[in-house]
């Protein structure tokens, strides 16, 4: 069992990196593992085919039903957090049902690692830009063994040969007569039969709903008429809002506490005293019938905080530190040929320092989780991206099997990785919260509610990160060596993901983008340093590692372009040749974005520049050319971005957009303004006001152009996100000259 | 004992007079479509109308309501603009997680009432205090000439 748990553990950890060749080994070998890998988990428990209530209803897998009024529900084993999982995975289901799209409806998951694994991570989990790819098969075949029970009991019904038979729009035709049924007439009888072994899927000249220009989001009639159900907005009878107080700096211990004026806010119910099971010591919580007593009570408490054994770093020391150790050898994490001999034989030398900042996640939904406590269960209502994993924290702090903690799964108000996360941070202390209430007397439902200072200031952060590079150029302008030392804490490190993913001190999230570097280089040498004595909790956010590798290695070929007097677009598609499908993403954007021809100038004392990047993460390749204005006071504006991508297969072309869009605003707001920075080791932001994330009015246009492509379908939630910020700054270097190398830009063009 | 007219009806809330709207419609009154997001008026979420005025509710205690009508997200149908909005919003499936659209359609509908004709830079006026952290910015942009236009009332 635990051997069988670190091996879903480190498949997860795999599958948040970019494991490329194991993702590519899944998905040829998916075909022949068919029945073994899919038709196991698509029985339902009783082994056959009718819903567990008994209602008439259809459920010839884990992931379909149809109801006797024809309605097509789908089970979504994926989190929906804005990236549209929900409506892709019903696509699927859809296509191969040939289900009317408007009778479709989806349903979040319980948390069930045999059932809902995440067929690349072996538990039930979202992330690293998988949900499509590990689906594309497993929802089709859902799809399509419902479609041919549906079909075999309208041959029954219909006393004609099943092969006689066609599905359009959730209703079974019969060519011959015309007669036909709705899936609504059939679904009892289906129920009734026998789940076929094999059933045949659509080749892609069939398909009618996968890779259509726009099919309608499942979840936007709720999103926009207030009734999507986040958990925040979860209310249950005698549920009491809890609002914990956390230490002000990472490591504090609790030293005193006095709750007499937070006892004396009105609608205070009571503090209680827990062990956090993440953060070490006891924590104190404010528990309030509603959310506004339990943020004044919480904020009434007098606390006294033990900091001998807290960090205490300001972001300046930190930086020094980090500067320190890039001065020196570290980890080999890529040693090709002699780099050392080409730098000093080099015509030219590009030295430079990059530098990215702490980051928060920021989802506009701030941390929270519900709890109800039975007896001898835990029932959770959560936007869950980890469940399985979570499931099982749970389960060991309260002694629980498992299955005991059953998870309800909700829309989560943006996660950008934070939901999850690799020690259940936030889960265990609702839990840990609603079992100390219950210990003091408090047997109720508890809803967990951080405020938006306690989500900036939580930790768990996108990690510091310090590069240092140096590359030698030949007399042609050529690159003939680049070394690149990298100086940043791992996020594998301290997690159950550790003993598998780290290896010989390489935590390959800390390296993807950088360690396998696509330009072609005689000699490439990279190295690593981890900060273990950091105590500023670290975690995957949007795009993880290939956040801070793709600013430095996509600036860094810049450089040299610049140095070798070479178009910097065309001086990457020379280093690519053996990359084609880089170099198809990146000659789709020069192209769209008109790179040849001059960028029109705009008013007198502007600057105006293009500037272009190029990265692969999550088995998809993304371009991007950023188009700028610098006035005369330095004000910078992104004008436009043009974005190519390759994500194999599109299965929603829309959604596909909508997350290129997403991903560079996301990553835009990271370039120009966000950053989390420690004074003796307080988070000194708090809010958007000073953690500042992009609003409507710096948002550039956008344009986003799908390379088509057969290939097996790839994540599009992350991969927008790592080019956008280069891109930028290299727009800026065309436009003034000035090379920006440490994020964010904020005021650093009007020094 | 608060009065508080929402969507048509009243409701007595029993609540001291500092707690900000946002928490007696959420918690006390039960419509949760309305969001927290900062509790400083600074991201939008929360955003209501009271009498067709785009309001943070996050920073409005119950003392400065007075006898204003309220207006959230789940009534926002009724009104002629936010139908149309909310229909833009759909046609163009601008949302992402969702969490703050609620407050950008508040926010759009009262730009919309008070400009039927909004050029882009009126849009960033309005609409800047609302934050996605998605990013739907360029939907949301969209969306909103989408429904001035099927409003009859498109930029010239």
């Amino acid at each position: 069992m635990h051997v069988l748990k670190q091996q879903a553990q480190s498949r997860a950890a795999a599958a948040l990196s970019t494991v490329n060749v194991s993702r590519r080994g899944f998905m040829k070998g998916s075909a022949g593992l068919a029945l073994g890998l899919y038709m196991a988990p698509l029985l339902g428990s009783k082994g056959s085919a009718r819903a567990d209530g008994d209602n008439g209803e259809f459920a010839p897998n884990a992931f379909v039903r149809v109801t006797p009024d024809g309605e097509v529900v789908v089970i979504a084993k994926h989190i929906e957090m804005g990236q549209g999982t929900y409506t892709g995975l019903a696509t699927l289901v859809a296509e191969e049902l040939d289900a009317d799209w408007q009778r479709v409806r989806v349903e979040g998951a319980p948390a069930d690692t045999q059932r809902y694994q995440n067929l690349m991570f072996g538990i039930q989990g979202t992330g690293g830009s998988t949900s499509i790819a590990n689906s594309f098969e497993q929802m089709r075949k859902a799809g399509a063994t419902a479609r041919a029970m549906l079909v075999a009991a309208a041959a029954e019904r219909l006393d004609v040969p099943a092969d006689s038979l066609s599905v359009s729009h959730s209703k079974v035709v019969h060519e011959g007569s015309g007669r036909e049924l709705d899936f609504g007439e059939l679904a009892e009888a289906a129920a009734d039969l026998p789940v076929p072994d094999e059933v045949t899927l659509k080749s892609p000249e069939q398909f009618t709903l996968i890779g259509k220009q726009h099919l309608m989001r499942q979840d936007s009639p709720a999103k926009t008429d207030g009734s999507a159900r986040f958990t925040q907005d979860i209310q249950l009878d005698g549920m009491l809002i809890a609002v914990p107080a956390h230490p002000p700096r990472f490591g504090s211990r609790l030293a005193s506490v006095d709750d007499a004026e937070a006892l004396k806010v009105p609608g205070v119910v009571a503090s209680v005293r827990f062990p956090s099971p993440t953060r070490g010591g006891d924590l104190v919580a404010v528990l309030a019938s509603n959310t506004w007593a339990a943020i004044q009570g919480r904020d009434a408490l007098t606390l006294e905080w033990d900091d001998s054994d807290a960090f205490t770093m300001g972001s300046e020391a930190l930086e020094a530190d980090y500067r320190e150790r890039a001065g020196k050898p570290g980890e080999t994490v890529t040693d090709r040929g002699d780099a050392a001999s080409a730098l000093e034989a080099a015509d030219q030398v590009i030295e430079a320092d990059y530098v990215v900042p702490y980051l928060a996640h920021a989802a506009m939904e701030p941390l929270n989780c519900v709890v109800e406590l039975g007896d001898d269960r835990c029932t959770i209502h959560n936007g869950e991206q980890w469940q399985t994993m979570d499931q099982q924290q749970v389960a060991q702090l309260l002694g629980l099997s498992p299955e005991k903690v059953i998870i309800h799964q909700l829309y989560a108000g943006g996660s950008f990785g934070r939901r999850a996360n690799p020690i259940s941070d936030y889960v265990l202390e609702a839990v840990a919260i609603a079992k100390a209430a219950r210990d003091q007397g408090n047997d109720a439902p508890v809803k967990m509610a951080w405020t938006r200072e306690d989500d900036t200031r939580g930790g768990h952060y996108r990690p510091f990160n310090y590069h240092r590079a140096r590359l030698a150029l030949d007399a042609d302008g050529n690159l003939t060596a680049w070394h690149q030392r990298l100086v940043g804490q791992s996020i594998m490190t301290g997690t159950p993901m550790e003993s598998m993913m780290v290896k010989d001190g390489i935590d390959p999230t800390s390296v993807e983008g950088a360690a396998d570097l696509a330009y072609a280089v005689p000699a490439l040498n990279v190295e690593l340093h981890t900060p273990k004595d950091i105590g500023v909790p670290v975690q995957w956010w949007r795009s993880v590692g290939h956040t801070h590798t793709a600013f430095s290695t996509e600036s860094l070929i810049d450089e040299a372009a610049v140095a070798a007097g070479q178009d910097p677009y065309q001086y990457r598609r020379e280093r690519l040749g053996e990359n084609p499908r880089w170099r198809g993403v990146l000659d789709l954007a020069a192209e769209k974005a008109g790179w040849s021809t001059p960028l029109e100038s705009s008013a007198e004392g502007v600057k105006r520049g293009r500037g272009i990047a190029v990265h692969q993460s999550f088995s998809s390749y993304v371009a991007q050319v950023a188009e700028v204005s610098v006035d005369g006071d330095g004000k910078l504006k992104v004008d436009r971005v043009v974005c190519a991508v390759d994500c194999g297969v599109a299965v929603n072309p829309d959604m596909i957009r909508a997350q290129m869009e997403g991903g560079i605003g996301f990553a835009l707001a990271a370039a120009l303004h966000s950053e989390l920075t420690l004074e003796d080791g307080q988070v000194k932001q708090s809010n958007f006001h000073d953690f500042q994330v992009l609003r409507l009015n710096e948002m550039p246009e956008i344009e986003v152009h799908i390379v088509p492509s057969a290939e097996a379908p790839t994540g599009v939630g992350e991969p927008g996100v790592p080019p956008l910020a280069p891109a930028v700054t290299n727009a800026i270097h065309a436009a003034t000259g000035q090379r920006i190398r440490r994020l964010p830009i904020g005021n650093q063009l009007k020094a | 004992m608060t009065t508080l007219t929402i969507n048509g009806q009243t409701h007595e809330v029993d609540a001291p007079d500092n707690m900000p709207l946002l928490w007696a419609i959420r918690d006390l009154v039960g419509f949760t479509g309305t969001k927290y997001g900062c509790g400083r008026g600074l991201c939008g979420a929360c955003t209501v109308h009271l009498d067709g005025q785009a309001t943070r509710s996050c920073i409005t205690p119950l003392s400065a309501v007075g006898d204003r009508e309220i207006t959230t997200i789940e009534a926002i149908a009724d009104d002629p603009t936010g139908a149309s909005v909310q229909q833009a919003w759909r046609e163009l499936d601008v949302v992402q997680c969702g969490y703050c659209q609620s407050g950008q359609i508040m926010s759009a509908t009262a730009l919309l009432q008070g400009n039927p004709a909004p050029d882009d830079s009126a849009i960033d006026g309005a609409m800047s205090g609302n934050i996605c952290r998605c990013a739907t910015y360029v939907r949301i942009r969209a969306a909103i000439h989408q429904a001035a236009a099927s409003l009859g009332q498109e930029v010239s």
